[in-house]
């Protein structure tokens, strides 16, 4: 047999790491021909599930009566608790605190209380609407004021870091202040509503479409509500219409009531909640009460730091109680206490079950420490970001004991560039000029004022619940040279797999059209980790580079002894493979291999090295990496109506060595200003009977494009792998961008301050509507004695 | 008579004999004709993933325009075209300029908006060549996107006329005015489904006569609020008129010192003729819901659906407007401030419709002041909304005050007793004073999701503060964003 190596030209690299490639489904996505589960060809006998829901926040459920929802058209079943063969529990956290179904305890308003399935979804939803209800109401807990009145029930274990004596340090301080700061909730809208497709199989089989972040929970919980095993059940997804973390187990709920019907029924059966239902059922993000007291220097140096978070967390344990672990592993944000104290309140209210959203609780720990700051430069009368600067997380702490590089949970900071960042931001946004030019024109301009704020980002990579980083993958090679990728990531948007496919192109040498990306399903890689905490491209890019490099390391084995080479002498180049002097298409390497009887297939695994966390003690090495970034903000607002507008904003953001730069551009760009949304207009309210009033998009106000900043210079941080050896040394950027935004937050603050010659502090709390920004212009004028 | 059901979609006659009077346009395209590029984001006309565009002959000529496909019943698309995101790629397969400047541009995350997004910029591609920025902002005002933070897709909306500036939709564009043009007739449509009936005049005579014949039908206009009763409500309307094809309704005419504006004109129809009056008014109109819903919501269903809130009335209440009701042949002309009776009551009689408003245009030496306030600056629904005209006599005194606010009581309203205050006084600080004193004796407003009573109660105050500085410091800066901004900062 002839020798199949031969010259061949140089190709130049393609679909590699860090090129700019479009998102792997954006020709389908301007087509209409993406495809989600709602557009999924309808099964041969398809039925349409609608939940009934509470008309109650709080009580008991005295009777139901469904008799006119099961004499409704088209209606083929109504489902109950009674229904449920296996569990009628989706608690996440397996504290059995969330049923599928109440059934004689209500503990939030529109909770759900049965399903109704029917040959259309009008009908389903014709027939919900028909139960009649009959309650013993009880008055229910709406906010975390309410919820202490109340005795301060909480759904899960709160959490206390500690470093340093913080009662002696407060005591030693030269000066000490004390406040308090509402930082508001915020809704996902992700713009597909929840949705699952269940088509039942032989047996006890089980496929169910679920728009989910976490498949293999999904899996979980529906094998737990039918009482299979989990061997029977399937779940997939091949992408989501937005997540955010309102999909991460928000999703369950919908996928066990749709399997459960489609078990009863043997019939497909689908349930694609209203959006207004979907908004009034699923959990949002956390909002919080922080009280502080802060002891500090006229220098503007903090010495201690004493805060409570106290986040209401609706109706069960759901994820509250990392979001508020995380709360607290972000008070610090970028800065160094030298004593400090935070301790979680995770508050039971009858609400929706607030759950993980974009930053995990991150985000209002750190609205929380930038508040610290900034009382510190008004009560000291330093410039905001010189407290910034002061503050600063040190270097190392060699020979002096704790240096200032110690968070409150005890891990050092080893990789720190905040003041490198925040150097080369002011730097290039020109913001002390512009900052003097806004201070000037303000003083001429008695109605319109502008503000300006830079402010940075440290956010903790890692699940802190250790286990959760890990993840699988799996990746074949046919025998023409194609590859078939399939891991346990998710794609809701974020272009997690069109990452993971550059980095399986770039292992082999083949161009990215070589590789397939196929939908996430549990029957594929088992036992998957939500894809969460900013993780994706982390741990699913790593594992499959794992598998990769198994399927590699065959072929020089291979191509080794077939060619009597050095494995050394092996080497996998663009579009070709070097064997000795010689040089062989990948194609043609991967034909030999089959006929030389190589498995072309693997599995790869990755689990995250060097983390570790002790709850109890607080302490430990939760996080392998901190990511960075910093942004400066130019709002102007309106001191008659509180109205406001972005004027400018300036990025400077630490990916590593991106995967993608166009991916991570458009993460940074989405979620600074998914994160100003949440700052400023989106505003949920409850009304005194525990009803959602924001239940739609009507009322519910997320940025539009005429609210992006007019001038919107977003950069990637040059020249900084991560330190750390992850994949590609790239950083993880879903969720870090998101608290860029605080930098609106606080030149909001600086806007309104200039009405009190920056002699008071604003003390702007979230979301800051029009409303809140001209409440504080009033007192801060009123104040300022002017 | 009538009784199928006619337009083209795509380049397919389509022909439906029986047709629920309220089934959506989505749910038509999406489980009748399994086209599911629109989807469905809200069902309430806000986030415009579900973005269609129609063409339709207006008095002659065709137009297309952007809407809602989640809120427009599919009967109302008598006579007009509908293009979907199914229909841009190429005959080759090629993507479409738009479709090609948002792969280009990272346009999509998650893409489920994006159907809704290529078809807003598809919309603006057909009928403006280089929009401004801020007019791209404008047609994108209705398409909700959680992802991108839209840089992208405002570059895709720039990108995308470099990519070629014709395409199949226009060299096709005389051949579909005729297509439309043969399906235009004077007969009504008479259109029977199993929940009920829709009936579509094609004359005002006509519409009349039903209108008295079916008393306790619901009128549909743009459906823009309709449509929710329906995909919120879940109502059921039996039977439904729809005046959309009666081409009287939509004129709107200068009248030297009046608009006569038509009960059926759009928003997007009115709005150059109330900018001529106004730079204030303009802005309003712009800001009026997203372009879907200016394209599809009328003036007469805003006025005729007496929102507490709808934002046309302050200002026309302000004006003087009166709306002209039409009863058979008798037509009877009220002011428009009383016709809303109490919260979504209005002195609407039986048999009536509104046919039209009169709009007096404001003298010359008029002071005029519109101001809308809402948590959002774009495609919101006001907080409060004000609108104030004064007269000053030769003395300078303030001669006549009308002074009307949305969202302070159940319907729009004017502050009788603020404006009280107002006469005969000069036109300074201690007259808005005066006037910010007295507007508790005029309102009680209430606190809901919007705004607390406390804060309507000092904007409303406030904007006669801007009113004033506005009318005698031109130079201080008093808006921040939207048209009057771009047009002080040059």
């Amino acid at each position: 047999m002839a020798d199949a190596r031969k010259r061949l030209e140089p190709q130049s690299a393609t679909g590699t790491v860090g090129s700019a490639r479009i998102h792997d489904s954006a020709a389908r996505h301007v087509a209409g021909e993406a495809v989600y589960i709602d557009d999924i060809a309808a099964p041969e006998g398809l039925l349409h599930a609608c939940l009934g829901l509470s008309d109650i926040a709080h009580g008991r459920l005295v009777s139901l009566d469904l008799d006119a929802v099961r004499a409704a058209p088209g209606v083929v079943a109504v489902l109950t608790a009674a229904d449920i063969p296996g569990a009628n529990d989706i608690s996440s956290t397996h504290r059995h605190d969330e049923p599928v179904f109440a059934t004689q305890t209500i503990l939030h308003h529109r909770q759900p209380l049965f399903a109704v399935v029917a040959m259309t979804r009008e009908a389903a939803r014709r027939a919900a609407a028909l139960a009649k209800g009959v309650y013993d109401e009880a008055a229910p807990v709406i906010d975390v004021a309410s919820a202490r009145a109340a005795g301060g029930a909480l759904v899960t274990d709160p959490l206390k870091l500690e470093r340093g004596d913080v009662a002696a340090g407060l005591a030693a301080s030269p000066r000490r202040l004390t406040g308090s700061m509402t930082i508001g909730g915020q809704e996902h809208f992700y713009l597909e509503s929840q949705i699952a497709l269940a088509i039942p199989g032989e047996e006890e089989d089980m496929h169910v479409f679920s728009s989910t972040q976490h498949p293999s929970e999904v899996q979980h919980m529906v094998a737990q509500v039918l009482g299979v095993g989990s061997h029977a059940v399937t779940v997939e997804v091949r992408r989501m219409g937005g997540g955010f973390g309102g999909k991460e187990t928000q999703s369950n709920l919908f996928a066990c009531v749709a399997a459960l019907a489609a078990r009863k029924l043997k019939r497909p059966v689908k349930l694609r909640p209203d959006r207004d239902d979907d908004m009034a059922i699923t959990g949002k993000r956390h909002d919080f009460i922080c009280d502080y007291e802060i002891g500090f220097d006229d220098e503007g140096r903090i010495h201690a730091v004493d805060a409570v978070y106290a986040a209401r967390c609706g109706w069960n344990a759901d994820l509250s109680g990392p979001v508020t672990d995380r709360a607290l592993f972000h008070m610090d944000n970028c800065y160094f206490y030298p004593a400090v104290r935070g301790r979680s309140e995770p508050l039971l209210t009858n609400t929706v079950s607030n759950t993980a959203f974009r930053g995990f609780g991150g985000p209002q720990g750190m609205v929380g420490a930038e508040r610290f700051i900034e009382e510190v430069a008004f009560a000291t009368g330093l410039d905001p970001l010189e407290v910034r600067k002061r503050n600063l997380y040190g270097g190392n702490s060699a020979g002096e004991g704790i240096g200032r590089d110690l968070t409150p949970y005890h891990q050092t900071v080893e990789d720190n560039i905040a003041g490198e960042v925040i150097a080369r931001l002011e730097r290039s946004c020109d913001y002390r000029e512009r900052q003097a030019a806004i201070r000037e024109a303000n003083a001429e301009s008695p109605i319109v004022k502008r503000g300006i704020a830079l402010t940075p980002v440290k956010f903790g990579i890692s699940f802190t619940a250790t286990w959760y980083n890990q993840a699988g993958a799996l990746v074949h090679v046919y025998t023409d040279g194609t590859v078939m990728l399939n891991h346990g990531g998710t794609e809701m948007g974020q272009g997690l797999y069109v990452k993971v496919a550059q980095v399986v192109a770039q292992a082999f040498g083949i161009g990215l059209e070589q590789v397939k990306i196929t939908a996430t399903t549990t029957g594929k890689v088992p036992n998957t980790s939500a894809t969460a905490a900013s993780s994706g491209s982390d741990l699913n890019g790593m594992a499959a580079l794992d598998a990769c490099e198994t399927i590699k390391a065959r072929l020089v084995a291979f191509a080794a002894a077939k060619w009597n080479v050095l494995p050394a002498d092996i080497a996998f180049l663009p579009g070709r493979v070097r064997v000795g002097a010689e040089e062989i298409g990948f194609r043609e390497l991967v034909g030999a291999a089959y006929m030389g009887r190589v498995q072309l297939s693997a599995t790869g695994f990755y689990a995250t090295p060097k983390i570790h966390w002790d709850r109890k003690a607080g302490r430990g090495h939760p996080f392998y990496y901190f990511a960075y970034g910093a942004a400066a903000a130019e709002v102007a607002i309106d001191t008659l109506t509180g109205e406001y507008r972005v004027e400018r904003v300036d990025i400077l953001h630490d990916c590593g060595q991106s995967l993608n730069p166009a991916i991570d551009k458009g993460q940074i760009e989405g979620g600074f200003v998914q994160g100003m949304g949440w700052l400023t207009t989106e505003e949920l309210v409850w009304d005194e009977k525990g009803r959602l009033r924001t239940h739609a998009p009507s009322t519910y106000k997320i940025p539009v494009a005429s609210d992006r900043p007019r001038i919107f210079n977003v950069a990637l941080l040059e020249d900084a792998p991560n330190r750390e050896p992850t994949i590609h040394r790239s950083k993880a950027v879903g969720e870090p961008p998101l608290m860029l935004a605080i930098s609106v937050l606080h030149a909001l603050s600086d806007a309104v301050a200039s009405v009190g010659g920056h002699k008071v502090c604003p003390r702007l709390d979230t979301p800051a509507t029009p409303e809140r920004v001209l409440a504080a212009v009033e007192r801060v004028r009123a104040e300022a004695g002017l | 008579m009538r009784d199928t059901l006619r337009f083209v979609l795509g380049d397919e006659l389509v022909e439906i004999a029986s047709c629920d009077p309220t089934l959506t346009v989505l749910d038509w395209l999406r489980l009748d004709r399994r086209m599911t590029g629109s989807k469905e984001g809200c069902a309430e006309g806000d986030c415009g993933a579900c973005t269609v565009v129609i063409g339709r002959l207006d008095h002659g000529a065709l137009r297309y325009e952007a809407i809602n496909a989640c809120i427009r019943f599919l009967p109302t698309l008598d006579g007009c075209h509908l293009l979907t995101v199914e229909h841009l790629k190429g005959a080759d397969g090629a993507l479409h300029p738009v479709q090609q400047a948002m792969v280009d541009c990272h346009g999509s995350q998650c893409g489920f908006c994006t159907p809704g997004i290529v078809m807003s910029l598809f919309a603006l591609w057909l009928n403006e060549d280089a929009p401004s920025v801020s007019r791209i902002e404008d047609a994108l005002a209705g398409n909700l996107c959680r992802c991108t933070g839209y840089e992208p897709i405002v570059a895709a909306a720039q990108q995308m006329y470099r990519l070629g500036s014709r395409d199949g939709f226009a060299t096709r564009r005389i051949s579909i005015q005729a297509q439309l043009q043969a399906l235009t007739d004077a007969e009504t449509l008479s259109l029977g489904g199993p929940e009920g009936k829709f009936i579509a005049p094609a004359s005002i005579e006509t519409l009349a006569d039903l209108v008295i014949a079916h008393p306790r039908a619901t009128l549909v206009a743009g459906a823009t609020d309709v449509g929710l009763w329906v995909t919120k409500g879940m109502r059921r309307l039996d039977p439904v008129i729809f005046l959309g094809r009666v081409q009287a309704l939509r004129l709107t005419e200068d009248r030297g010192d009046h608009l006569r504006i038509g009960a059926m004109a759009t928003h997007a129809d009115v709005r150059p003729a109330l900018a001529a009056l106004s730079p204030q008014l303009d802005e309003l109109m712009r800001r009026f819901g997203g372009e879907q819903v200016r394209n599809a919501g009328t003036i007469g269903g805003n006025i005729a659906n007496g929102s507490p809130i709808g934002d046309l009335p302050p200002v026309l209440i302000a004006l003087g407007a009166k709306l002209v009701l039409r009863r058979g042949n008798e037509e009877r002309r009220i002011s428009l401030e009383s016709f809303f009776i109490d919260y979504r009551k209005q002195d609407r009689r039986e048999g009536e419709f509104v046919d039209a408003v009169i709009v007096p245009k404001p003298e010359p030496d008029a002071l005029l002041h519109v101001s809308k306030i809402s948590k959002r600056f774009d495609e919101d629904i006001s907080a409060v909304c004000g609108a104030f005209l004064l007269r000053l006599g030769e003395d300078g005194r303030i001669a006549e005050a009308r002074v009307a606010y949305g969202g302070m009581a159940g319907i729009p309203k004017r502050a009788a007793v603020a404006e009280a205050a107002l006469i005969g006084r000069m036109w300074d600080e201690a007259a808005v004073d005066a006037a910010i004193a007295a507007l508790p004796a005029d309102f009680t407003p209430l606190s809901d999701m919007r705004a607390s009573a406390g804060y309507r109660l000092s904007v409303a105050g406030n904007l006669l503060r801007r009113f004033l500085i506005e009318t005698t410091q031109p130079c201080v800066e008093t808006r921040i964003a939207g048209l009057l901004a771009e047009a002080s900062h040059g």
